[in-house]
């Protein structure tokens, strides 16, 4: 599939293209860093689950810059599935990670990469986006909130099994 | 969930004045969009000024200009400037110690915590966003709203 450009308005250069085998190691940095946790082998399995096979039900997008940056391979990305019948829920676009370089934040990359995904759920005919958000994750939720995303009719239940 | 009217007033006031950072806004510009006294409203400007939210304009043509932060200001952030939000020492008492007390204490908890994380998720500048949602939305009679702006009759 021909890679697809995008740019936000902005000063910062980016384009928004499927995920290669390359970017791997980079999105599993990425996530490191944000997350002080590293798990490289998660971080290749779900290229093999949600990169390798080019699914249109799966999207494993990267925002790239436009000029090659060694300190920025990529800024940032976004992995969604269309998901169906969980929980009694009609087909559905779901997204369950998505993560920005923290030096590049607050320059549309978000946006975009939640836009091209949007475009590519409406383009197997889903109509409704889901996401999960920890409830003291302010970044994430303030994101999903200013991109029009309220909350849904689920309650997220746990219980310790001990 | 209700908020405490002053909350309210809070909320609007903002949302006016985030809405058009450039201008000025008088207490009764406000306050006839939202059908409130001008005592009541000139309070609340009052605890937004020393918030730094808002910043008073003297002069004949003076009134209130925003001056936050509408990315980074969240519902909550103005909400507690007014009322407490959570379990208030008042219930504490009444069955306190008591594993009945426990309990109920932890079903409140998850209301007031999911209460502050959506209130602490929401920014101003997203509320601006959700206002013309549906500012714009066609009515069931197949019209859209009329806009209602302040300062205009």
């Amino acid at each position: 599939m021909a890679e697809r450009a995008g740019k936000a308005a902005g000063t910062l250069g980016f384009f928004v293209r499927r995920v290669r085998s390359a970017d791997v190691p980079h999105v599993a940095a990425l996530d490191a860093r944000i997350t002080g946790i590293a798990k490289p082998a998660y971080w290749q399995d779900i290229f093999e689950r949600y990169g390798r096979r080019r699914l249109p039900q799966r999207q494993f997008l990267i925002a790239e810059p436009e000029v090659a940056d060694e300190r920025f391979p990529i800024l940032g990305f976004i992995i969604g599935e269309v998901r169906a019948w969980e929980f009694g829920s009609a087909p559905c676009g779901w997204v369950f990670a998505l993560s920005v370089e923290p030096k590049a934040r607050q320059r549309g990359i978000g946006h975009a990469l939640l836009e091209t995904i949007v475009r590519d759920f409406k383009a197997v005919g889903v109509t409704k986006m889901r996401t999960m958000v920890a409830r003291d994750n302010r970044l994430h939720l303030s994101f999903f909130r200013g991109e029009g995303m309220m909350a849904g009719p689920y309650l997220q239940l746990e219980k310790d099994l001990d | 969930m209700k908020l405490q009217i002053s909350s309210r007033l809070a909320v609007f006031a903002l949302l006016e004045l985030a809405a058009n950072p450039d201008r000025q806004y008088s207490v009764a510009d406000i306050g006839q969009k939202y059908s409130i006294s001008n005592h009541h409203l000139a309070k609340v400007m009052h605890t937004l000024g020393r918030a730094g939210l808002v910043r008073s304009i003297r002069g004949a043509r003076g009134g209130f200009q925003f001056s936050g932060n509408a990315r980074r200001t969240t519902l909550l952030d103005v909400i507690e400037l007014f009322e407490h939000l959570g379990p208030l020492d008042s219930d504490a008492g009444s069955g306190e110690g008591t594993a009945e007390g426990r309990a109920l204490g932890q079903v409140l908890g998850e209301i007031d915590d999911i209460a502050r994380a959506t209130l602490g998720s929401i920014t101003l500048a997203t509320m601006l966003k959700l206002t013309d949602r549906h500012r714009n939305a066609i009515q069931p009679s197949g019209r859209r709203p009329r806009a209602k702006v302040a300062g205009r009759s």
